[in-house]
């Protein structure tokens, strides 16, 4: 396959940035699409140009690095998968493919591609954990889980951060992220100490970083590598308004 | 959104269950429009309730655009530089459009009170007949109004079809089966809607009522 890459460069935070035209050939359709990156790379390099920099670790769709718009597509034209995971062979050949990084304030481009997703480690900050202590693993029945909240939680907790919710979202909005962490977490016994106070930190936390509201629009799930359904938010809303009638809830988180 | 929203839904049934009382006739229609203004006499003094109303929706309304203007000021300044390639919102269409949407509906409410309120606009503008107000109003020879009066029922029909689903999930609604029921809701309610009210001008453009 032969394609015509725009790709963003931008040489680091302060630079304005702009679309450059790349031709790659001989592409193999059983490539992935950071292996076709690669290549282009490995060009660039060998040409004495600087390469393409994007962020890329595991390369099997479960570590959230990676996090590509690929012609306006939140890790491109296949759903539920990540950019690493994402094959040439949905590609036809000649295509021109548009290549961004995530768009949105609280995700500012460090370099080309690459974005600096700080902004969803202070909503995990702000509730994203239990503070019951830790330590082996307890005997697995001696706290019931329903089945249906098990699966519910799991559902909720196979977000890998990776911020395509945000990148994708026409407000700019990290609620699909927010929802799945206070979701998989309100469902499940050991969450319900601080279930209150979480849903409120991290809402603010989330707004405090720059992102916009919901409005239900759905891009998010849609776009999500891992599925994340849109209910998760309604239960985010559920939580968050029982918390803001609710008094004498754990302090401090 | 969604609180004030669903007041503004409330209002939406009771005046298109009211239009179709033009199917009753003349006297019946023009007496129930005198009825509203008499409506909680002698407690109440004439078009009390009336007023009581107006107060209500015009702070649901200004709520509602303030709520929305925050959130779209929001979105704006969430995303500071633009994408070069961009799909369109996939959802629906309706959440595709909620915005301008809105504000064809608003442009219209302006017009609509001008026309059927006061009676600045209307070719006949009398207040104690309001059957005839009506029938003046969507005449064929003034087939513009009707057209406007369609395209902003159809802009409220999309704007309930996303409204009604997204109010539902502000206020936690949360399974999948319930979001499922939930769209349903919303896409019949806002065809319903759109049908209730759609009905009076082409009844009057077809000469069923006149």
């Amino acid at each position: 396959m032969n394609l015509t890459l725009r790709i963003w460069r931008q040489s680091g935070p302060e630079d304005k940035g702009r679309m450059v035209k790349y031709q790659v050939d001989d592409v193999s359709p059983d490539m992935s699409f950071l292996e076709m990156l690669d290549v282009l790379n490995e060009r660039l390099i060998l040409a004495g140009e600087e390469p393409v920099a994007f962020d890329h670790d595991c390369r099997e769709g479960i570590c959230g690095m990676c996090g590509l718009m690929i012609n306006g597509d939140a890790h491109g034209p296949q759903r539920g998968t990540t950019a690493c995971q994402l094959h040439m062979r949905q590609f036809s050949d000649g295509e021109t493919i548009d290549i961004e990084p995530w768009r949105a304030r609280a995700f500012p481009v460090i370099k080309d591609l690459v974005v600096n997703r700080n902004a969803f480690d202070k909503i995990i900050a702000a509730g994203g954990y239990i503070t019951a202590p830790t330590g082996s693993a307890p005997e697995a029945h001696s706290v019931p889980v329903a089945k249906a909240n098990a699966d519910s939680a799991f559902e909720s907790a196979a977000c890998i951060g990776c911020g395509a919710c945000v990148a994708a979202c026409p407000n700019g909005s990290g609620m699909l992220f927010t929802a799945a962490k206070v979701t998989q977490l309100s469902l499940l016994p050991q969450g319900q100490p601080e279930r209150y106070t979480r849903v409120i930190g991290m809402v603010d936390a989330h707004d405090e970083a720059g992102f916009g509201g919901c409005t239900n629009a759905g891009e998010c799930t849609a776009v999500c590598p891992k599925g994340i359904p849109l209910t998760t938010i309604g239960r985010l809303n559920r939580d968050y308004l029982a918390a803001t009638t609710k008094q004498g809830d754990t302090p401090g988180t | 959104m969604a609180v004030t929203g669903i007041l503004l839904v409330l209002f939406l049934i009771a005046h298109m269950l009211g239009n179709l009382k033009i199917f009753t006739g003349a006297t019946s229609f023009d007496h129930y429009a005198h009825w509203l203004r008499e409506l909680g006499a002698p407690l109440l003094p004439n078009a009390g309730f009336l007023w009581i109303q107006r107060v209500g929706l015009l702070a649901a309304v200004l709520l509602h655009i303030w709520a929305a203007t925050v959130l779209a000021l929001r979105a704006r300044a969430a995303r500071p530089v633009r994408y070069a390639h961009r799909k369109k919102v996939r959802g629906s269409y309706a959440a595709r459009t909620m915005r301008w949407g809105g504000v064809i509906i608003l442009l219209f409410v302006i017009y609509h009170i001008l026309d059927l309120t006061t009676g600045t606009l209307n070719p006949v503008g009398d207040p104690a007949r309001p059957y005839a107000n009506i029938v003046a109003d969507f005449a064929p020879e003034r087939w513009y109004v009707t057209a406007f009066y369609t395209l902003a029922i159809v802009a409220l029909g999309f704007h309930l079809r996303h409204g009604v689903f997204s109010a539902l999930r502000s206020l936690g609604q949360q399974t999948p089966r319930g979001e499922q029921r939930a769209r349903a809701v919303a896409l019949a309610f806002a065809v319903v809607l759109c049908a209730g009210y759609l009905v009076v001008p082409f009844a009057v453009l077809t000469g069923l009522v006149s």
